[in-house]
């Protein structure tokens, strides 16, 4: 229960673009056809899951050595740590796709390097440390984990609902000076307003 | 003046926010007080100068295949030390502003400076567009938290412009308003420049047909001619 709370809270109550500002880049840079939207957002629930995880992983169990110098690692690594660990990743993931699933390699490819620099991966991770610090270090990992998916997902649908209205943005009679980027912050602003309706859920 | 050059261009005409579009996140995350964004601005602008400082000074150095995690080490070094420094001198700025410190390592602006400009010029150009940039970028995180601010919680910097009467508009602090105060801006932008290039088109034509019709009198008679006769 507890966790599919988690999960409609990251996906709708707390949505990773709309309300918390995280990915925006993203958000408006691909979102101008659906086919490429899909493409980013499954790219995205993949780094984030598999960021949350490790991240949370060398944040207790390898920065937090006791090394016995009385210096505790974690408070002055963890950004610096946390960015070669996502963008190492990326690099991973991308090699691995390529050598093993080159259709999937081919689909997701471009999206790939992107994401590296996608706030809410970064985010996501500093995130899970203050939010899961306590109470186990299985149970925060599985939730870690979990939230990964969740704030992807809701990043994922987003992105589609934003796309789906762009593409039919296109069709429609805009003044000019709104025409491309900002009737897409318009268009942000009344789905964030949507978003609020979903605020006290969870 | 040619330091000048790269200092001013980052203000308006390559504004990082308003006409690169870049560095979008903290934009809107921050501007629900005027606070907030100064802090930010102060923050990134530390980070920006110092990393294209030590980023064009080592950028012999770095092997060109792996420039870019070489540049973001350098820059969550000098995030780490804004961060350490809040936590410790600005408690309560540290935590208004909360996660958008550590994400200035991933700031668009940052790391694009460091590949478009730093990577490739000297100590002293890229300081001055480190300048230039952090003070484009905070322009317009100051101008956008002027708006939301005032409109959403009738107040400047936490001081009250207005003993009451009626209620300001929260939705302006919240995600829907950050969003739509960002497409005025960027609209109120857009319609500026075609303005002006508008204008600019308008000024040669007429130009144009001026000298036109100054190297041909008999031309000119013959347009007023043309113009006051109705038939």
């Amino acid at each position: 229960m507890q966790y599919v709370k988690l999960v409609i809270a990251a996906v709708f109550v707390s949505n990773f673009v709309l309300a918390q500002f995280l990915g925006l880049c993203p958000f408006i840079g691909v979102s101008k056809k659906t086919s490429s939207a899909v493409g980013m957002g499954i790219a995205v629930i993949f780094v984030m899951t598999l960021a949350s995880f490790v991240t949370y992983l060398v944040y207790w169990k390898l920065l937090y050595m006791p090394l016995g110098i009385g210096v505790d690692a974690r408070d002055y690594l963890n950004i610096v740590v946390f960015i070669v660990v996502i963008a190492s990743l990326v690099q991973f993931v991308e090699m691995v796709l390529q050598k093993s699933m080159p259709a999937l390699y081919r689909a997701l490819g471009i999206y790939l390097p992107l994401i590296t620099t996608n706030c809410a991966v970064l985010g996501v991770a500093q995130l899970n440390i203050s939010r899961f610090g306590s109470g186990g270090f299985a149970a925060g990992l599985l939730g870690a984990t979990l939230n990964g998916f969740a704030s992807g997902l809701g990043f994922t649908l987003a992105l589609l609902l934003m796309s789906a209205i762009r593409e039919r943005l296109d069709e429609a009679d805009v003044p000019l000076p709104f025409r491309g980027v900002p009737i897409a912050f318009v268009v942000a602003s009344a789905l964030a307003l949507a978003f609020l309706g979903f605020s006290g859920m969870a | 003046m040619h330091l000048l050059k790269e200092i001013t261009k980052g203000i308006i005409r390559e504004n990082p926010v308003l006409v690169l579009l870049i560095g979008l996140c903290p934009t809107l995350a921050v501007t629900s007080r005027i606070t907030d964004a100064v802090g930010m601005s102060i923050a990134a602008a530390f980070v920006l100068i110092c990393s294209n400082l030590i980023i064009s000074m080592i950028k012999d150095v770095i092997p060109k295949k792996i420039r870019i995690p070489c540049y973001i080490v350098v820059i969550a070094t000098f995030v780490t030390l804004v961060q350490m420094f809040m936590a410790a001198y600005f408690p309560d700025l540290n935590d208004s502003l909360g996660i958008f410190i550590p994400l200035i390592v991933v700031n668009c602006i940052i790391l694009g400076r460091a590949e478009a400009f730093a990577g490739r010029n000297g100590i002293l150009a890229s300081a001055a567009d480190g300048l230039g940039m952090s003070m484009g970028f905070a322009f317009a995180l100051l101008v956008i938290s002027f708006v939301r601010e005032v409109l959403g919680s009738w107040s400047i910097g936490g001081i009250p412009v207005s003993d009451g009467g009626f209620a300001p508009m929260a939705v302006m602090i919240m995600a829907p308003g950050a969003f739509v105060v960002v497409a005025l801006i960027l609209g109120l932008m857009n319609a500026l420049r075609d303005r002006k290039r508008t204008c600019a088109v308008a000024g040669a034509l007429n130009r144009e047909i001026t000298l036109y019709a100054a190297s041909k009198p008999e031309a000119l008679k013959l347009a007023r001619a043309d113009n006051t006769d109705p038939g």
